[in-house]
């Protein structure tokens, strides 16, 4: 079994609720290919009515910031408050804003 | 929803409606007419929901004794998950054969809590129940076990989409809803049959040797009982005979994928059969092991 896994690779699952709401990240599951990864993923992550549309990726072709960058990429944006667009009116047939 | 507001997905009524509990769950019973239709004989209703009810339970059964034992979590989930669709088929089958035919029953004490689809499932003794043979046969291994699964999904696919149009409202909604479950369960098998089929040595062995073990247990789904045949003709039921050619066909389709050939099949099927009560001999352990929490609490409320 352990064989079986080191030789599957990993996937990342993203799920979209409905329309209009993004794919959000749920976990992560093995698959030998693309298919079975997607089939995999709805076995796993949609059983209890989760989702309309699953994405599944490789793990190892995300690009991911390094914990080691934190403060060079992050830090500077820890005190510009002024660039939430707080400082206007939003129409009232635009929702949940 | 309208297709042209794309906030609409945003502002449904629910605000729970979000991604990590799934919402929107309906009742596919809801709002079905449960009336018994007057063309059928109420008994005969009754024994033929045990049946179908009875190949998904048991169906269900054997596919939970994978669970721990599956090769790779994923898989395990994913037998779970078309056992628990079956489970699902079954529910509604039982209770439908419990409103056809009170008599059917099992009785349990005075003020048990127990519905009667449970009634049906833990109290029955092994001869009463009437599911197929092919559904009872140990596991085998993962290859047996995917050639059992795609047997049987091929052919209750070809049942349930002619039962949608049964005359009796509650086998359509719950065949409507069904046929989307097992065309899955199918795409499922088919799908490791041929990986498997197509991968190793080892695992076309193991394949070809599933395919020879579960075959004896085919001809027997397509010989119909005289409760079936009567079911068909008040057009409420189906004749299993008639699916014989859809089955072929997929059967054929998938084999040609996997280059394996399905032997051939027995002229005649051992009858009596599952369709009598007549069970093979693993069938009175797995149906002690099912019931044996149940028959311990026979007033427990679960």
């Amino acid at each position: 079994m352990s064989q079986t896994q080191e030789s599957w690779p990993l996937y990342e699952v993203f799920v979209r609720a409905r329309r209009g709401l993004n794919h959000v990240h749920v976990g992560s599951i093995h698959a030998a290919d693309d298919e079975m990864a997607l089939r995999h993923a709805r076995d796993v992550f949609t059983r209890r009515n989760e989702g309309v549309s699953i994405w599944a990726v490789r793990s190892d072709l995300i690009a991911a910031s390094s914990p080691g960058e934190k403060d060079a990429f992050f830090a500077p944006s820890g005190d510009k408050v002024y660039r939430h667009p707080t400082f206007y009116q939003i129409p009232d047939t635009v929702p949940h804003m | 929803m309208d297709d042209g507001n794309a906030y609409d997905g945003l502002v449904e009524a629910d605000p729970d409606a979000r991604w990590a509990f799934g919402t929107g769950f309906h009742d596919t019973l809801a709002g079905v007419d449960d009336a018994l239709p007057p063309s059928v004989d109420r008994a005969q209703l009754a024994t033929y929901c045990l049946m179908l009810g009875d190949d998904a339970l048991i169906m269900a059964q054997r596919l939970t004794q994978w669970t721990t034992c599956a090769p790779e979590l994923e898989e395990e989930v994913a037998l779970a998950n078309i056992a628990l669709d079956l489970l699902g088929q079954a529910g509604p089958l039982l209770a439908r054969a419990a409103l056809a035919d009170p008599t059917t029953v099992p009785s349990l004490p005075p003020g048990s809590p127990v519905p009667p689809q449970d009634a049906l499932a833990f109290f029955r003794d092994p001869r009463q129940f009437r599911n197929v043979r092919l559904t009872e046969i140990e596991n085998g291994d993962f290859a047996a076990s995917t050639v059992r699964l795609l047997v049987f999904s091929t052919w209750r696919l070809a049942l349930l989409q002619r039962l949608v149009g049964s005359c009796d409202a509650v086998l359509s909604a719950v065949a409507a809803k069904a046929v989307k479950e097992v065309a899955y369960h199918r795409d499922y098998a088919a799908r490791w049959f041929v990986t498997l089929a197509q991968g190793t040595q080892e695992s076309r062995r193991r394949m070809a040797s599933g395919l020879e073990a579960v075959w004896p247990y085919v001809q027997e789904l397509f010989v119909a009982h005289r409760v079936e045949l009567d079911l068909a003709v008040a057009g409420a039921g189906v004749d299993p005979a008639k699916l014989r050619a859809d089955f072929d066909q997929v059967i054929a389709t998938v084999c040609a994928a996997a280059e394996l050939h399905p032997p051939p099949t027995a002229s005649a099927a051992a009858t009596p059969g599952g369709r009598d009560g007549v069970h093979s001999a693993a069938f009175a352990e797995l149906v002690t092991e099912m019931q044996s929490v149940a028959r311990a609490h026979p007033c427990g409320r679960w």
